[in-house]
């Protein structure tokens, strides 16, 4: 069955109609109605306006709380007034497995608790023995040093100090500029996040690493437990992980990543960057994968055994989809008539939005919304339109590395034509088509939306599940719809692999189908409650 | 272990705060705005402050929490916040239609020196304020005090803009609450009408954050107290603020503003808080305490007499807000228990003075610390040289509670794992009752689990 989504442009037209002209105007741009045949350019990457209520935080949350926070032997201390340490304190959501002498910071919150005559005379002295501090009672392998606004403003200068203390306590220090001001979202703070990486860690040990399919995972964050279950996956065929950025790490691990032979990159956003780096440094190749849903998982996992082009390890690979794919099957037979044709809305992340969409649409779910919290054009489009995206200020004050090959490391893991003869076979490299060309005809693409934007979809659409962050759960729950938080995963999960697909469709089935729905409108009340799952047919319908 | 690193040894600590007992300014402010009612906070820095404010609020009271952002990115940080602030107005009003809007500030805009008050009148020259409508403000560096302090300095700024006075004095009481939850206000309400008194209660969250489920989403819930009573504050006959650290600034606002008279309280947690209210209340309207309230209380101290055998002598680490910890370690005294660990990361001397007073003498080996440094790690560190029975405060002591085998009791804020607290009152006779059964399971809950077989009781 196809299924074509008619009149988004006449409810764009309705919710642009509130806005002031102006604003009007430039949220038109970031508000697309999609048309396969014809990909529609989409605004993304710009100022949040302001008073609009957006679902984006900031820089430092980007690089402090997603990238560099699941990373457990790292003393993470964050330079500034306490707010920002205390809210990114959120310990166990991306989880971590450690020995019981191993070093575990992750449920630590450290911060210099910047005051008044640290804002007026600079906090350089106080970060200084706040480091002197932090050694003196942890002796960490690493101390990272995360800016926050204040810091930028005042002109603390936290790389001479990591540069000053690294020296004198023989452990790795470096800091992050990462100011909440910085760029319009968290994705600055993730580029700036992974420049440092970069620059500090990845190829501080050269030592090989054993095992014969060596790969990084990129952009996993093992948030409810995605990584420890897509570990297990890889160690059954065979593939040994020899980093994972940056769920269940350490920086160990990322000090040897450069001797991996494919990166595989789960979130585009995050960490794109790094990928490209290591391969013009040090020649590793890379991929786009996606371990979320059963078959996008046994997809990446086909499409990492046909890298290696290694006839045991496909055999392995297709082993452990087959033994996994029966509980996935009986499963999807189970709640599928529960959920079949239900509609859902997707606004999270800068690629949760599209790669939930796959675990969707195997219980036969439409998304006929969805946009990214902090995406950029290629997200949405593809990485083809690269060279076409405008680079502007708020982009051009976060750092690109340039990056050359590395003298003595450089080592291309595959020849010229070997790649040639993978690319003939329909194998596609580092490329990233993005999320709009799998979205279906007509349904509606939106970056930042607004919270008035998300009521209007709401009323008129009536989905059957929305998925967003915290901050929206509790006001779509509100007017009758079931919210999956897809950052936290409702302390639920872990959603990665073929368990993990398991785990979701249930808590889908239960979500969408639980009795309380039907148990919000009081007998006695004369007001009625509207079915939540009913379809506007102004709206959204669907052609065999 | 989950706080593997926490050691025994206590080496002195200037600069370095871990696993704090406070966060910042304007999380307070914003809660403190959503007890307006048809009030829109607005957070005047960059986004992720809001984002963070916003989620925290969200996992605590489980509720909508509405707030627009400035969305500053470097260019406003260096030019000033003046277009977008003025621009968020006029976005706020156009599209979400509150009655007020109340910015706080952050770090960002106070460092580089915003405003506010000159930015909203140029807001309001250009047309962006419609008639009837309001813009109020405080300021709320997050390098000062904690969120207690800036939920103090928003409820102040209720006072500034909106109350007058109009000569016409009239019976009301002002009860300026300090940072409780839904439940409690609801409580303080619920008692005031049964000492049959008129009052004006602000800020007031009770209705707005813990709204019903209806199917249909009330952007601006019934609650929260209104610009019109905020106004006629100014002619109420006397305040009383309900915790020192989150009402007093207000209170003598409004007394140097309107001449209203006023008395801060502790907020009424436990038996003697809430009988110094309950006092309080009879003495300024001179209404005679009915025998329903005494009736409360004398539940209470029953409860106390019949379970006292259980409580007296165990010891207990605490930590959170100055406001809700200063009558609760007086309400663990009055039950004869050991309240001997206490750290707030709110500064202000008078919190340690104020415990001293109240437990010195009568807890041996009090350790007290408030303000920079006055962390959970360091509390942990006391829990790690001799422990204690008990732990009560906010969820961050799970970790605690884990590695040290030590019930923990939730109280304060944020509580992110447990449901109740922002819907039963903790205040009151009947909040005290509450606490103590909270109490009481931790400890028999912990006395079932190590029991021997042989001495497993059925009756307690």
């Amino acid at each position: 069955m196809k299924k074509v989504i008619n009149n988004g442009n006449k409810l764009k037209g309705d919710i642009l109609e509130k806005y002031p002209t102006k604003v009007a105007r430039k949220r038109s741009k970031s508000f697309v109605v999609n048309d396969p045949d014809n990909p529609p350019e989409i605004q993304a990457n710009v100022r949040t306006v302001p008073g609009i209520l957006t679902q984006r935080g900031c820089c430092y949350a980007g690089c402090k709380g997603v990238v560099l926070g699941p990373t457990r032997d790292i003393i993470n201390l964050t330079h500034g007034p306490i707010g920002c340490g205390f809210y990114s304190w959120l310990t166990r959501r991306n989880q971590t497995r450690t020995g019981p002498e191993d070093d575990n910071y992750m449920t630590y919150c450290f911060s210099t608790d910047m005051q008044d005559e640290n804002i007026v005379f600079g906090g350089e002295k106080k970060l200084r023995q706040a480091i002197q501090e932090a050694y003196d009672l942890f002796h960490p392998k690493a101390i990272a040093i995360f800016s926050t606004c204040p810091v930028g403003l005042i002109g603390d200068d936290v790389h001479a100090i990591s540069r000053e203390m690294k020296e004198k306590l023989g452990i790795n220090v470096f800091g992050f500029s990462c100011e909440g001001y910085k760029g319009v979202s968290q994705s600055a703070g993730h580029h700036i996040a992974n420049n440092q990486i970069f620059k500090h860690v990845v190829g501080q040990n050269n030592e090989e690493v054993e095992g014969k399919f060596k790969i990084n995972l990129l952009g996993e964050y093992n948030i409810g437990g995605d990584s420890f279950v897509i570990e297990n996956l890889l160690e059954r065929c065979g593939i040994t992980l020899v980093s994972t950025y940056s769920g269940n790490s350490t920086i160990d691990q990322f000090e040897q990543s450069h001797m991996a032979d494919l990166n595989c990159i789960m979130c585009h956003r995050s960490i794109n960057y790094v990928a490209d780096m290591m391969e013009t440094k040090f020649g590793i190749p890379w991929i786009k994968v996606n371990f979320i849903g059963a078959d996008a998982t046994a997809k990446s996992l086909r499409k990492i055994a046909q890298y290696f082009d290694d006839k045991k390890l496909m055999a392995k690979v297709e082993k452990v989809i087959e033994e996994e794919m029966v509980a996935v099957e009986q499963t999807i037979k189970e709640v599928k008539p529960r959920l079949e044709g239900k509609k859902v809305m997707l606004f999270v992340g800068g690629s949760r939005a599209h790669h939930y969409q796959y675990l969707f649409s195997e219980v036969g779910m439409v998304t006929v919304a969805a946009g990214y919290e902090f995406a950029h054009r290629d997200d949405y489009e593809g990485r083809k339109v690269l060279p076409y995206i405008k680079v502007d200020a708020d982009s051009r004050n976060i750092e690109e590395l340039t990056v050359e090959p590395d003298p003595e490391r450089y080592r291309p893991r595959k020849t010229e034509e070997e790649l040639k003869q993978l690319e003939k076979k329909g194998f596609t490299l580092r490329d990233y088509e993005g999320m709009i060309p799998e979205m279906e005809s007509g349904s509606l693409v939106i970056d930042d939306i607004s919270q008035y934007e998300t009521e209007v979809l709401i009323e008129k659409y009536k989905p059957a599940v929305f998925c967003a962050g915290i901050k929206e759960k509790y006001i779509i729950q509100k007017m009758g719809v079931p919210l999956k938080q897809l950052h936290s995963y409702d302390y639920g999960g872990p959603f990665a692999g073929f368990i993990g697909a398991i785990n979701f469709f249930k808590d889908i089935d239960r979500m969408v189908n639980t009795r309380v729905w039907a148990l919000v409108k009081a007998p006695w009340s004369e007001e009625g409650v509207e079915d939540n799952c009913l379809i506007d047919a102004d709206y959204v319908s669907e052609v065999a | 272990m989950l706080l593997r690193h926490t050691s025994e040894k206590i080496q002195e600590r200037k600069a370095l705060t871990i696993n704090p007992a406070k966060t910042c300014q304007p999380i307070g402010a914003m809660y403190a705005a959503l007890g307006i009612h048809g009030c829109m906070p607005h957070s005047h820095g960059s986004q992720g402050c809001c984002s963070y404010h916003r989620s925290t609020l969200t996992r605590h009271y489980k509720e909508p929490v509405m707030s627009g952002t400035s969305s500053f990115t470097e260019g406003a940080s260096v030019f000033g916040g003046q277009a977008n602030l003025v621009q968020a107005i006029d976005n706020l009003f156009t599209i979400y239609d509150p009655q007020v809007i109340a910015v706080h500030t952050t770090c960002l805009s106070e460092t580089i020196g915003d405003d506010i008050p000159q930015i909203v009148s140029k807001a309001k020259d250009s047309g962006k304020v419609p008639e009837g409508k309001h813009v109020i403000h405080c300021n709320t560096p997050s390098y000062v005090g904690s969120h207690v302090t800036g939920y103090a300095n928003m409820v102040k700024a209720m006072v500034t803009y909106f109350a007058q006075n109009s000569g016409d004095k009239n019976e009301t009481i002002n009860l300026i609450c300090g940072w409780v939850e839904p439940s409690d206000m609801r409580e303080i309400k619920r008692l005031s009408q049964m000492l049959n008194t008129q009052i004006i209660l602000f800020p007031d969250t009770s209705n707005v954050l813990d709204a019903p489920q209806t199917g249909k989403l009330q952007f601006y819930p019934k609650g929260g107290t209104t610009v019109d009573q905020l106004t006629k504050a100014g002619d109420s006959k006397y305040s009383i603020g309900l915790g020192k650290f989150s009402t007093e600034d207000a209170a003598k606002e409004m007394d140097s503003r309107c001449g209203v008279p006023f008395s801060v309280l502790d907020v009424p947690i436990g038996l003697s808080a809430t009988d110094r209210f309950i006092m309080e209340m009879a003495k300024v309207t001179g209404n005679k305490i009915p025998d329903e309230i005494t009736d409360e209380r004398g539940r209470l101290v029953d409860m106390i007499t019949d379970m006292q055998q259980y409580l007296y002598g165990k010891r207990v680490a605490l930590w959170g807000d100055p406001d809700t910890i200063i009558p609760l370690t007086e309400f663990l005294v009055d039950l004869e228990m050991k309240p001997v660990y206490i750290v707030s990361g709110t500064p202000g001397k008078y919190f340690e003075k104020r415990i001293t007073e109240i437990a010195g003498d009568r807890v041996e080996g009090l350790k007290v610390k408030g303000g920079s440094c006055a962390d959970m790690f360091l509390m942990h560190q006391w829990i790690k040289n001799e422990p204690v029975d008990l732990l009560i405060g906010n969820t961050y002591g799970k970790y605690i509670a884990r590695d040290e085998d030590i019930p923990l009791l939730r109280m304060g804020f944020p509580i992110m794992d447990r449901v109740g607290h922002s819907c039963f009152p903790r205040v009151g006779y009947n909040g005290s009752m509450r606490i103590l059964e909270g109490i009481l399971g931790c400890l028999m809950d912990r006395l079932d689990r190590d029991a021997p077989e042989e001495s497993f009781e059925l009756v307690m």
